[in-house]
């Protein structure tokens, strides 16, 4: 009952938009396989591909997987979206060779560690290498920091990836998903 | 007199014989010596051969059989590409598209690079780790006549099959391919999804 209490009492922040608005642009773009390794920042967004018939989503064991999948996804006539964390960016790299020799699309969606407001420190070297990484391999990347320009950066990068044949990443950063800190979770 | 059990293929044999009347039978080939043994079976728009990707060919065929549902995807690789990414047999095992084929050309060695042994020298048997992941027909195929069976299996599509075929660790000359990643792409898609392919 107190606990019950202490709950109700919390004032609740809204819950954020953009994860549907993701959801909505990526069907609008005609997405129909989804790869990922999945992140808590990706949670809402996977539970409606999987609550979707027309979504093939494909849980991989390492990232480097879904940009063979989502290659072979293309070569058939399928487009997808490859959903990760910026630690799972360095898994790719070598297999991004594949989209970017092939002139195929790929759109990713990386959720960002290592950046604004990060409490682990070993989130640190691959967070900052992920635009670097992404830049060396080819991939364009586009950074969004703003919520409310969350939807429109993911549609413009669909838009480029589909229809110039070009890998193209969405980084979200922890200003839109809000910066994790196990420590303060573990003492409530 | 009864053929020796422990006798290898040879993968040019094999090969051809797994494309055989192929039909509109769509090809992923592994970088290396999969790739020359493919193209030497006979060039083809259905094929897509692998330059590089390494530990990819397994996954472009689930995406490939996921989109092309009604098409039989055979995915002919090596023992060391496949090791690369072994756990991709795990989301594959899950999906099991009833149309993807996986043929694994094992002859224990790198090949391109000098012929060193690959972990299934030392015994590492992949077609134990698909049935663990699940993938219900998965075998180890020694004979011509199992060759034949894996060839029946994977152009009728009727589950996700697994196959490690033990083969010969010979030195065979280069049947090259285009090398132009978007040659092969385009020809391919154009193959599979028509004229249209070419205009978006």
């Amino acid at each position: 009952m107190a606990e019950a209490a202490k709950a109700g009492s919390v004032a609740q922040a809204p819950l954020p938009t953009w994860p549907d608005e993701i959801y909505r642009v990526l069907k609008n773009a005609g997405i129909r396989q989804v790869a990922m390794v999945p992140d808590a920042g990706h949670s809402r967004l996977i539970r409606s591909f999987e609550a979707d018939p027309e979504t093939r989503v494909v849980t991989l064991t390492t990232e480097e997987e879904g940009v063979a999948m989502l290659a072979g996804a293309w070569l058939g006539g399928a487009r997808g979206v490859l959903l990760l964390q910026s630690s799972g960016v360095g898994n790719c790299i070598n297999m991004l060779s594949l989209p970017v020799i092939c002139h195929m699309p790929l759109l990713m969606i990386v959720t960002m560690r290592g950046d604004w407001g990060e409490f682990n420190p070993w989130q640190i070297p691959m967070g900052q290498g992920t635009r670097p990484s992404l830049e060396a391999m080819g991939v364009i990347v586009n950074k969004v920091d703003d919520p409310d320009l969350v939807a429109s950066t993911v549609q413009g990068a669909a838009h480029l990836a589909f229809n110039t044949w070009k890998p193209v990443a969405v980084l979200l950063g922890q200003r839109v998903l809000g910066a994790k800190n196990f420590k303060e979770l573990a003492r409530k | 007199m009864t053929a020796n059990p422990n006798a290898l293929l040879h993968r040019r044999d094999v090969v051809s014989e797994l494309v055989r009347d192929r039909a509109d039978l769509l090809v992923i080939a592994g970088l290396g010596a999969p790739n020359w043994d493919v193209s030497a079976a006979g060039d083809h728009p259905n094929n897509f051969p692998l330059w590089g990707a390494m530990g990819g060919a397994s996954m472009i065929g689930l995406g490939l059989a996921l989109a092309q549902p009604k098409r039989k995807v055979l995915v002919i690789t090596g023992d060391g590409e496949l090791l690369m990414n072994v756990g991709s047999l795990a989301p594959i095992a899950v999906e099991a598209p009833k149309n993807l084929t996986i043929a694994v050309l094992d002859n224990e060695r790198f090949g391109e690079t000098g012929m060193q042994k690959t972990p299934t020298a030392s015994g590492v048997d992949l077609a134990a780790i698909a049935t663990a992941c699940g993938i219900r027909t998965s075998r180890i195929v020694r004979t011509m006549a199992e060759v034949t069976e894996l060839r029946d299996l994977a152009h009728e599509g009727r589950g996700t099959t697994f196959a490690q075929i033990k083969i010969h660790p010979e030195a065979l000359p280069f049947v090259m391919p285009p090398a132009d990643g978007v040659i092969l792409t385009s020809r391919f898609r154009q193959s599979v999804l028509g004229d249209e392919a070419l205009y978006n």
